[in-house]
């Protein structure tokens, strides 16, 4: 299926400061079927495939979750604020309809 | 005579109401389902009947008219101080005139900093954007911004 494309994809400053409120950017590729429209040749529903659920988490915390449904876009982009506190890791997880997920990680660089 | 100009202009009646029918037809399954009303019984769902306040400070960043409505960039900014004692909790997004009125949630907290986040919406015409954002004190505020969708159509 398609979703063998599915390539997350995330943005952070490389450099930050203690306490400086950041902007996160993430993409993913997905073509968000709503389960609405109809194959043109045979007449059936084509079934609903979407990303429904996006979970970031920031050195093991929980730093923002949404719950998306049909009429986000095609290729959903979301993009959110977090403020800087340790460097380590950000993780972020894709959930589509069927419940199979997609990880990606991002090094967050505090200095100062 | 008389009556056969009856017959063909009764035919033609016929005929074109039988026109005007396809055409509703056709665009029926495209139209939308959503409603105002549905929109509102979801925010009903969210805070048990109680009133929700529109004091200005949930802004919504959207195109006034929106040539392509599958794709509309969409920023929500929140007057929020997103400290422990007061901040944002959540954030839901509808539209009241697409298939479906919801479109999103996000669940935030003090650890944000600030309650803005974007994204991009499906619209299948012209409508409202409501956002209704829930307050660490209880409170749900609310936002809304009409778009105006130019997509083709059955007389669109």
């Amino acid at each position: 299926m398609a979703t063998k494309n599915i390539k997350p994809r995330v943005r952070v400053p490389k450099k930050l400061t203690k306490g400086q409120v950041f902007e996160v950017k993430t993409l993913v590729s997905h073509r968000m079927e709503t389960g609405l429209r109809k194959d043109k040749e045979t007449g059936e529903t084509i079934p609903r495939d979407i990303i429904r659920a996006l979970s970031v988490t920031y050195n093991g915390r929980q730093v923002m979750y949404s719950i998306w449904h049909t009429a986000m876009s095609a290729n959903p982009y979301t993009s959110f604020y977090v403020r800087a506190e340790d460097s380590g890791a950000m993780t972020f997880t894709w959930t589509d309809s069927a419940n199979q997920t997609y990880t990606k990680d991002v090094a967050i660089n505090v200095t100062g | 005579m008389k009556s056969m100009t009856n017959m063909r202009r009764r035919d033609f009646l016929k005929t074109a109401g039988v026109y005007t029918g396809a055409c509703t037809l056709a665009i029926a399954p495209l139209s939308a389902n959503a409603t105002p009303q549905s929109v509102q019984a979801e925010i009903d769902k969210l805070t048990d009947g109680k009133a929700v306040i529109d004091n200005g400070r949930v802004q919504l960043t959207l195109p006034e008219i929106a040539e392509n409505g599958g794709t509309v960039p969409l920023t929500v900014s929140i007057d929020s101080p997103m400290t422990a004692e007061d901040h944002i909790k959540a954030v839901h997004v509808y539209a009241d005139g697409n298939p479906l009125p919801e479109i999103a949630s996000y669940y935030l907290g003090p650890f944000n900093g600030k309650a803005e986040l974007s994204l991009r919406i499906r619209l299948s015409k012209t409508q409202n954007v409501v956002v209704v954002a829930e307050t660490s004190t209880g409170e749900t505020w609310v936002g809304r911004k009409p778009v105006k969708v130019t997509l083709g159509g059955c007389g669109g």
